[in-house]
C-alpha cells in the first residue's frame, strides 16, 4: 500500500497533474480571501470593460500631484490616443504621396509621427482623393500636433453668478500616485456583458465546475461500482438483469440521456448539486461494465477461495479480498469521471440547460453569458479565453494524473 | 523422509467421510461444451490418504472445486460422513468449511496480497472459535503452528505473504491447516509451483500433519511416482471419468488400464525397490 504510494509520486505524469490541480485549488481557496464578496455582483454598467487597472477620474483629478518630465510622455500618449484605422489612414496618404513604405511597420509610432512630419503636406492634393479626406488628413495633423504640444486642461467650477472659475489646471508633467487616488480598481480580466468582474466570477465558477465534477464523479462511481461489484460477483440472474439495465444506458447516448433530463427537471430545479447529480446518473455505465469484468476475472481466484474456505461472509470477501484488487482501476475511472462531469456541465450549460443562472456561477454558464452576448464576435476575448483556458488546464492535469497512474498500475505502458 | 515405504493399511471398512455418486460437470454448452467431469463414483474414508493421479486438463481441479463446495455439481450427489451433503446456505457452507479444507496449487496467488500474515492465521483461529482467546494465547498458538512448518512466527508478523518464497508460502498454508484441523485437506497438486527442496520437505508436512490430527487428505497430482510413495488408494482420472482406482500398491504395480500403464511408464524408475533416500520427488 505505502509502496504504491510511493511509485504513485515517483510517476512524473502524475505529479505533474496534481500540482496543477492542488494549484488551482489553492487559488480557488486563497483568491476569494483577498477579494471577498459575491461573485455575480455588477459593479460596471455597461458591457466588457477591457482588463487593465481603472482609476477613478474624479478623485485624480483631486489627488496632490508630483511632476515629472519623462522623454517618453508625449510619444506614448500620442501612440496611445494614434488609434488603428488612424495608422491605415496614415499609410493610405502616404501611398498617395509615393512615399518608400516598403519597410515601414506600423507598430512604431515614432516611425511613423516621423514620417508623417516629412511627408504631410496641407497644401498637396493627391489625385483622386475627395474633399472630406483631405479635410480629415488636416484634422489629423492638428490632433497630432496638439498632443505633442503639452496644452494644460484647465478645471473650471461655476461661481455663484454662473461664470466658469478656473480651479486647477493639469499639466501634461503632472503624475498622481495612484495609492493617493481614493478610488481605484484593479480588473485584470475586465467585466463580462453584466458588468462583474471577470476574476472574481472565474475563480468562483472553477469552484463549483470542480465541486460539480466530484459530485458526478462520486455518483457515477458508487452506482457503477455497486452495480458492477454485485453484477460480477453475485453473477446469475442479479448480473443479466443489472447488465440489462447497464445496455440500455449505453444504447441511449448518455449526453442525449442528460439533456433530456435536464430538460424536463426545468430551469426552476436545477441548482448546481442536480445537475451534478444528474450528471453522475448518466455516466456510471463505464465504471460499472469494467468494475463488474474485472470482479468476474477475480472471483475465482484462489485467494478469494481461500477467504471463503475460512468462512468470510460475502461482504468481507467484496470489501477485503476483490475492492483492494480492483481499487486503482476505481481511482483511475473516478479522475476520469471527475473530468468528463467539468466538460458535461459546461456542454449541458452551453445549450442552455446547466444549473439555473441566478445562484452560482459555473464555467459553462460563463460561456454560455459570454457567447450570449456575442463577446467572441465583438472581441471580448476576456470574456470567454480564460474560461477555456481554465476547462482545459482542469481536463487536462486530471488526465495527466490518469495517465501517470496508468502507468504505475498497468507496468505494460512503462517504457 | 528418511522413514521406511508405508506401511499402506486397508480402508475399505473404515468410515465413509467423503463419497460421491454420478458428479458431474459441465460448462458452457453448444459447441463450447466441455464435460469437464463425467459422473464419476468415489468413496473416501476417515483417515485415508487419497491420491487423485491425472494428467492437465483431465479434470481434477474441477472436481477438487465441487467437492469443496466453491462450485456446484452439474448432476450427481457428493455425501459427507455418509449423508448427502447440505451447503444450500451461507451458515452451512462456512460449517461445511470447518470440516474441509484446501491448499491450492499456486501459492502466489492463494493468497490475498493486501493482508498481513497475521490476519491470515488470526482468521483460522477465529474459525475454530477462538475468538475470545487473550492475546498472549493466540500468539502462542499461531507461533505453534509456524513451528510445525520450520518457520519463525516472531519474524513473520507485519509481513505480507508475497514477501516470502513459493515453499514458504506453501507452509504457511500447512501451518493454517494445522491451526484449522479439518476432517478432510484436499491438496491440489500443492508441490508442483514449488522448488524441489521444499517439495520434499511439503510432502513430509503434509504426512505428519495426517498422523497428528488423523485426518483424511485427498492428493491431487499429475505425478504417479510420487503418489505411489505417498499414498493409501489411488484414483487415476482420464478425460473427466476415473478409469481405475484401489489400493495404491495394487493399482500401481498391476495397472489394468491403457492409459494408468502410459502413466506409469513416463516414470523412469517405478519398477525398481523404492529407496526413500533417493526417490527423485522432481520426475516431471
Ligand atoms: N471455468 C471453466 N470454464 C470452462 N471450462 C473449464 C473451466 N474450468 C476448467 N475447464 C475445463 O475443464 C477441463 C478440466 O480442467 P481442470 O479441472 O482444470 O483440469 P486439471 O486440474 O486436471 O488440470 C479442461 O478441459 C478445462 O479447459
Ligand atoms: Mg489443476
Amino acid at each position: 500500500m505505502k509502496n504504491t504510494l510511493r511509485q504513485v509520486f515517483h510517476s512524473s505524469k502524475f505529479v505533474g497533474g496534481f500540482t496543477i490541480f492542488v494549484l488551482i485549488l489553492l487559488t480557488m481557496i486563497i483568491y476569494p480571501l483577498f477579494n471577498p464578496g459575491n461573485p455575480l455582483q455588477q459593479i460596471g454598467v455597461g458591457t466588457f470593460a477591457k482588463p487593465g487597472t481603472y482609476v477613478n477620474l474624479y478623485d485624480a483629478t483631486k489627488a496632490p500631484t508630483e511632476t515629472f518630465r519623462l522623454e517618453d510622455a508625449a510619444e506614448k500618449r500620442m501612440a496611445n490616443s494614434l488609434s488603428e484605422e488612424d495608422k491605415v489612414a496614415m499609410v493610405e496618404w502616404f501611398t498617395a504621396v509615393e512615399a518608400d513604405i516598403s519597410d515601414l511597420d506600423t507598430s512604431d509610432t515614432d516611425k511613423m509621427l516621423e514620417m508623417w512630419e516629412q511627408y504631410y503636406d496641407p497644401t498637396v492634393k493627391p489625385k483622386g482623393m475627395i474633399r472630406a479626406k483631405i479635410n480629415y488628413y488636416k484634422r489629423l495633423d492638428n490632433a497630432l500636433k496638439e498632443l505633442g504640444s503639452g496644452d494644460t486642461v484647465i478645471i473650471a467650477d461655476k461661481d455663484e453668478t454662473g461664470a466658469l472659475v478656473e480651479t486647477k489646471k493639469i499639466l501634461d508633467t503632472d503624475y498622481v500616485n495612484t495609492n493617493a487616488v481614493a478610488n481605484v480598481k484593479s480588473l485584470p480580466l475586465g467585466t463580462d456583458n453584466f458588468g462583474r468582474d471577470v476574476l472574481k466570477e472565474l475563480v468562483s465558477a472553477t469552484g463549483t465546475s470542480i465541486r460539480i465534477g466530484l459530485i458526478a464523479g462520486i455518483v457515477a462511481t458508487l452506482i457503477g461500482l455497486t452495480l458492477g461489484l454485485l453484477a460480477g460477483y453475485v453473477g446469475g440472474f442479479l448480473d443479466d438483469f443489472i447488465m440489462f439495465i447497464t445496455n440500455i444506458f449505453t444504447v441511449i447516448p448518455g449526453f442525449v440521456l442528460l439533456i433530456l433530463i435536464s430538460y424536463s427537471l426545468g430551469q426552476e430545479q436545477r441548482g448546481a448539486a442536480v445537475v451534478a447529480t444528474v450528471i453522475g446518473f448518466t455516466s456510471w455505465t463505464w465504471t460499472c461494465r469494467s468494475v463488474r469484468s474485472q470482479v468476474i476475472s477475480l472471483r475465482n481466484r484462489d485467494h478469494v477461495n481461500l477467504s471463503k474456505l475460512s468462512g468470510h461472509s460475502l461482504f468481507r470477501i467484496v470489501l477485503t479480498d476483490i475492492l483492494p484488487y480492483i481499487a486503482s482501476y476505481v481511482v483511475m475511472a473516478f479522475i476520469l469521471q471527475v473530468s468528463s462531469g467539468i466538460l458535461s456541465e459546461a456542454q449541458l450549460s452551453l445549450l442552455g440547460l446547466g444549473p439555473k443562472t441566478t445562484e452560482v456561477p459555473t464555467l459553462g454558464l460563463m460561456m454560455n453569458w459570454a457567447m450570449l452576448y456575442s463577446a467572441h464576435t465583438n472581441g471580448s476575448w476576456w470574456a470567454y479565453f480564460p474560461v477555456i483556458l481554465t476547462i482545459t488546464l482542469i481536463s487536462f492535469s486530471l488526465n495527466l494524473m490518469n495517465t501517470g497512474l496508468d502507468q504505475v498500475f498497468n507496468p505494460t505502458l512503462r517504457d | 523422509m528418511s522413514e521406511e515405504a508405508r506401511v499402506q493399511k486397508d480402508f475399505t471398512n473404515a468410515p465413509l467421510c467423503l463419497s460421491g455418486k454420478g458428479v458431474t460437470k459441465i460448462f458452457g454448452f453448444g459447441n463450447r461444451r466441455t464435460v469437464a467431469v463425467d459422473h464419476v463414483d468415489f468413496e473416501f474414508h476417515e483417515g485415508e490418504f487419497v491420491s487423485i493421479v491425472g494428467e492437465s486438463g483431465s479434470g481434477k481441479t474441477t472436481l477438487s472445486k465441487m467437492l469443496l463446495g466453491l462450485s456446484n455439481a452439474t448432476e450427481g450427489e457428493i455425501f459427507f460422513q455418509g449423508k448427502p451433503r447440505d451447503i444450500s446456505s451461507g451458515k452451512k457452507k462456512r460449517e461445511y468449511w470447518k470440516g474441509i479444507q484446501a491448499i491450492f496449487q499456486d501459492p502466489f496467488s492463494s493468497f490475498n496480497t493486501f493482508q498481513k500474515i497475521d490476519t491470515v492465521l488470526l482468521d483460522c483461529i477465529h474459525m475454530r472459535g477462538g475468538k475470545n482467546l487473550s492475546k498472549q494465547e493466540k500468539f502462542d498458538m499461531m507461533t505453534e503452528a509456524c513451528h510445525f512448518v520450520n518457520l519463525e512466527f516472531r519474524e513473520l508478523t507485519n509481513k505480507y505473504p508475497f514477501e516470502l518464497s513459493g515453499g514458504q508460502m506453501q507452509r504457511l498454508m500447512i501451518a493454517r491447516i494445522f491451526l484449522l484441523k479439518p476432517k478432510i485437506l484436499l491438496a491440489d497438486e500443492p508441490t508442483s509451483m514449488v522448488d524441489a527442496c521444499s517439495r520434499a520437505t511439503i510432502l513430509d508436512m503434509l504426512l505428519n500433519l495426517r498422523d497428528e490430527i488423523g485426518m483424511t487428505i485427498i492428493f491431487i497430482t499429475h505425478d504417479i511416482g510420487l503418489a505411489y510413495y505417498i499414498s493409501d488408494t489411488v484414483y487415476i482420472m482420464e478425460h473427466g471419468k476415473f478409469v481405475e482406482y484401489g489400493k495404491a500398491d495394487e493399482v500401481i504395480l498391476n495397472p489394468k488400464a491403457a492409459y494408468t500403464k502410459r502413466l506409469i511408464s513416463d516414470v523412469p524408475k517405478i519398477h525398481e525397490e523404492w529407496d526413500l533416500s533417493t526417490v527423485d520427488l522432481k520426475a516431471e
